[in-house]
């Protein structure tokens, strides 16, 4: 080439690849759709109301306010959860009830039951589950139902940074605290709990992880040295409770639960965000995945009820160390397979961790351990902010399940960014930041914030977020999420719980022409609640599996009662439950359009 | 939040004879950055992936061999494309593959487009990872992982580093600008008392050590003279707490991209100036010998 050529000839490659990244750039800024109500059912086939007020539902979650005064300059973010929300039926009266803790020192727990007209009303304090965030015991982070001891009404475990507390219900007329009989841990600050039934005797047991370390009181710190002790390897986090079901001695009293952690092979001391149980491994009893903040997720393979093997870096769930923070199951291609959904943190320019969906290998082989293989990005999961709650759930009823998630961080003045102060602290030494007095001020910082949330809709390989299209448009912080048929219509409707946000009730609207059944069990043999029962429905020749799970998500717990959407005109051939006990019960060619109340044959 | 890697010494450089050292000496810095990178990655999974490492470097490689062809018709020495794709590989965090291709031929690409008298302006990866940062921020972040915070990366990076920085005649640049670093926090932790230790935190990070031992301290794009180069490492901790203050999370890649084309630029006009007057008077030795090391050929 001409020398006086070759100048340009480089200029001009060189902006050639310039101009491929505005092009680019271009690309990756193209605005969400919104739609109207019609045009959003027409389009997508549902759409998404905001009723929360209309309902009767005035909730506003409230954070601590009175921890250590050596915590007072990061307090957004180290009371950044709390937000937490689960359903239960919990007076057996057909209706889904919504449970929604505080964390305000001094605030109140609510419990919304169901009056069957698209209105709800409060009675957490008349049945004695409302006052649990009284100074010195601690804070709501979450709560579960269970039905520990098999007499028909779900039970509710509050976990707390602080004393946890189990209440029995009594016939859905009020509570009775069993802590002192159920011998829980004195303090524990809790990330997260669950119910599962691991042994598999019948009797539904507790797991409880740890999020702090539990010798730690937020409100009288011994030593500011509380933060993790990495960023991405931390190992000072809260100890992990598995606690086993001691069932009932000849008199029938309750004999409460009994601590097996160690016993069981789970040890771990990871910052804990979410947990969830379900038979990943076709083994018939529960393995346990854990979210693990500031580390890496971990997957506990359950060895028939004699203890639990650790096995997140063998099967590539736990490769990595991400920023952990929900956990849920799903059967995204409908082929009775449940991929793992993790969710963590995704920020333009300052971290792309982006969200798991962790995708078990087809062809198992059963000489190594089950293989996961991460698919978000190609599915189109994975950018999800800074993400909190997921739930898979078939929103349009077409026969697939879609996610929805939520994210927020901390969301305060838009005008100035804590990221910045964050990437000081996040690169430093443990030593650096395992001290609370290293991090800089947040002074009204935003992290994250006012992030829309994503609502995917499962095309079939492909995942779309259609989240403003079709009506989910609010930018609170959130945190928990439930997917749950509130009003009995054969929906999916949202709730979501916001930290220091209200909590919101999406109500949904699907086209008629989309076909549905539901079910809802009750164990004999196995638990009474159900938890760990599988159904697999077969129709128009695939196969959708769903578990009932007793937590799932971050802080959080769907209805009890498992939800099919199956398209337009479809030939439903069976539907396959197997319980806990190991049994199977077979529905042939069940109705569409109902609800299908199953007992497990005796 | 990781800062960058940049480019061996002279790999372009006209050898001096004698002594297996000199033979070597182009490659340790190639060599140190592969081990760090495997240790690192061995141990703290710090690499998106091996796959997409390879990437960054097979399209350095390609584009270099090309370019080179085109602009001297020769093969050209591959260290300098190797440690550009590997710092792409090491800097670049994203699932997608695209960045990774994007980033390698930008900064490949610049050194051959954006030169002036002989020299090329910026450090290439500085380049490329500051432009694809400041016009694509939603696609990609720098490095994040931060090796575990533990000890044992900090002491093999600064140790290891600081060895062959020594060695190369290089590690005055990475002293003097760790101390402007250090003599600047006061002001930069004015508004941040008392957590002022945070100020500090960053010299413990692997990530902004990285940025200190190879990026500030690249032989292609620093200037030619020992106290020009020390002038240089005060002007880049001085931008690059200018933009501290002013809450920018990549400081450090911008104010290497901001002062290192500025301060090239007027050396390049001092020379040029000096040699006009006395174009065959010989200049100070000290700056004959590293601008030969410095300018070569594109490399």
């Amino acid at each position: 080439m001409n020398t006086k050529l070759k100048q340009p000839f480089f200029l001009l490659v060189f902006g050639c690849i310039l101009g491929t990244v505005f092009i680019w750039r271009g690309y990756l800024h193209t605005s969400a759709e919104t739609l109207d109500r019609e045009g959003a059912l027409k389009r997508y086939g549902f759409f998404m109301e905001e009723v929360a007020k209309k309902s009767g539902i005035d909730f506003v979650h409230e954070a601590p306010r009175q921890l250590d005064n050596r915590l007072e300059h990061i307090m957004p973010i180290i009371t950044s959860m709390g937000a937490a929300v689960s359903i239960a039926d919990f007076d057996r009266d057909g209706w889904a009830d919504i449970y929604v803790v505080n964390s305000g020192e001094g605030s109140k727990n609510r419990l919304y039951r169901n009056k069957h007209d698209g209105t709800f009303e409060e009675v957490a304090e008349k049945l004695g589950v409302a006052d649990l965030n009284q100074p010195g015991d601690g804070c709501s982070m979450g709560a579960v139902w269970g039905d520990y001891d098999n007499d028909g009404y779900e039970d509710l475990f509050v976990y707390r940074w602080g004393k946890p507390e189990l209440f029995h219900n009594d016939k859905g007329k009020g509570f009775t605290r069993v802590t002192d009989t159920a011998k829980l841990p004195a303090w524990i600050n809790a990330g997260t709990a669950i119910w599962l039934d691991f042994d598999g005797d019948g009797l539904l047991d507790l797991f409880i992880a740890g999020y702090w370390g539990e010798g730690i009181d937020l409100w009288n710190l011994k030593t500011t040295k509380i933060m993790p002790d990495s960023f991405h390897y931390a190992k000072n986090g809260g100890r992990k409770y598995l606690l086993r079901n001691r069932g009932f001695d000849k008199r029938g009293a309750w004999l409460g639960l009994e601590d097996v952690t160690e016993k069981m092979g789970i040890t771990t001391r990871g910052w804990t965000l979410a947990a969830a149980a379900t038979d990943l491994r076709g083994t018939g009893k529960p393995d346990l995945v854990l979210a693990v903040d500031y580390g890496v997720a971990e997957f506990y393979a359950n060895q028939d009820g004699k203890g639990f093997v650790e096995m997140g870096q063998a099967n590539g769930i736990g490769e990595k160390s991400k920023s952990g923070m929900n956990v849920s199951f799903g059967d995204v291609y409908n082929d009775g397979r449940l991929a793992i959904y993790i969710s963590n943190i995704t920020e333009p320019g300052q971290l792309q961790q982006r969200n798991n969906l962790w995708i078990p290998e087809r062809k198992r082989d059963n000489s190594r351990p089950l293989r996961y293989q991460n698919l978000a990005d190609s599915l189109g999961v994975a950018k999800g902010g800074w993400s909190w709650g997921a739930q898979f759930g078939d929103l349009n009823n077409d026969g697939r399940l879609d996610l929805f998630l939520t994210n927020g961080y901390i969301s305060a003045d838009k005008n100035r960014d804590y990221w910045f102060d964050y990437s000081y602290i996040a690169g430093a030494s443990g030593t650096i930041i395992s001290d609370a007095n290293n991090w800089r001020a947040m002074k009204g910082s935003s992290l994250s914030g006012f992030q829309q949330h994503c609502l995917w809709l499962n095309r079939g390989g492909k995942f779309d977020d259609v989240a403003q299209a079709v009506g989910v448009t609010d930018t609170f912080d959130g945190r928990a999420v439930c997917l749950v048929d509130l009003w009995n219509r054969g929906v999916l409707d949202i709730v979501q719980a916001s930290q220091k946000g209200p909590l919101l009730v999406y109500k949904n609207t699907v086209v008629p022409e989309n076909a549905w059944v539901q079910f809802e069990l009750e164990g004999t043999k196995s638990n009474r609640s159900a938890i760990g029962a599988q159904i697999k429905l077969y129709w128009n020749d695939q196969v959708q599996v769903q578990e009932i799970a007793g937590g799932n998500g971050f802080s959080s717990q769907n209805h009890r009662r498992i939800h099919f959407g199956l398209g337009k005109n479809p030939r439903v051939d069976r539907a396959e439950i197997r319980w806990p006990s190991g049994q199977t019960q077979v529905i042939p060619s069940p109705q569409v359009g109902v609800l299908h109340q199953v007992k497990e044959a005796k | 939040m990781i800062y960058g890697l940049s480019h061996p010494p002279g790999p372009g450089a006209t050898p001096k004879p004698g002594g297996w050292f000199l033979k070597v000496k182009p490659f340790l810095a190639p060599m140190l950055i592969t081990i760090i990178l495997l240790v690192g990655d061995l141990q703290y999974r710090i690499l998106q992936s091996y796959w997409y490492t390879a990437l960054a470097i097979g399209t350095s490689v390609a584009l270099e061999i090309v370019l080179s062809y085109i602009a001297v018709g020769r093969f050209p020495h591959l260290a300098s494309a190797y440690i550009t794709g590997i710092s792409v590989g090491i800097l670049v965090q994203t699932p997608d593959w695209f960045p990774f291709v994007l980033c390698s031929m930008l900064s490949i690409s610049s050194k051959y487009a954006l030169r002036v008298k002989g020299r090329h302006l910026w450090n290439p990866s500085n380049l490329g990872v500051s432009v694809l940062l400041f016009l694509v921020p939603s696609a990609f972040a720098p490095l994040s992982d931060q090796w575990g915070n533990h000890p044992a990366p900090t002491i093999i990076i600064l140790g290891l580093g600081s060895v062959i920085l020594f060695t190369l005649g290089r590690l005055h640049i990475s002293l003097v600008f760790a101390a402007t670093f250090i003599a600047l926090a006061p002001l930069r932790g004015a508004s941040t008392y008392p957590q002022w230790m945070g100020e500090l935190a960053l010299l413990t990070s692997p990530s902004y050590e990285l940025f200190m031992i190879f990026m500030v301290t690249d032989p292609k794009t620093t200037t030619l003279t020992w106290r020009r180069q020390c002038a240089v490492a005060v002007l880049v901790g001085v931008v690059d707490t200018l933009l501290r203050l002013n809450r920018e999370t990549h400081a450090p890649y911008y104010a290497l991209f901001i002062v290192a084309p500025v301060t090239n630029l007027i050396e390049i006009w001092w020379l040029s100036r000096q040699n006009a007057r006395a174009p065959l008077a010989s200049a100070d030795t000290t700056s004959q010998s590293t601008r030969g090391e410095a300018a070569g050929v594109v490399n």
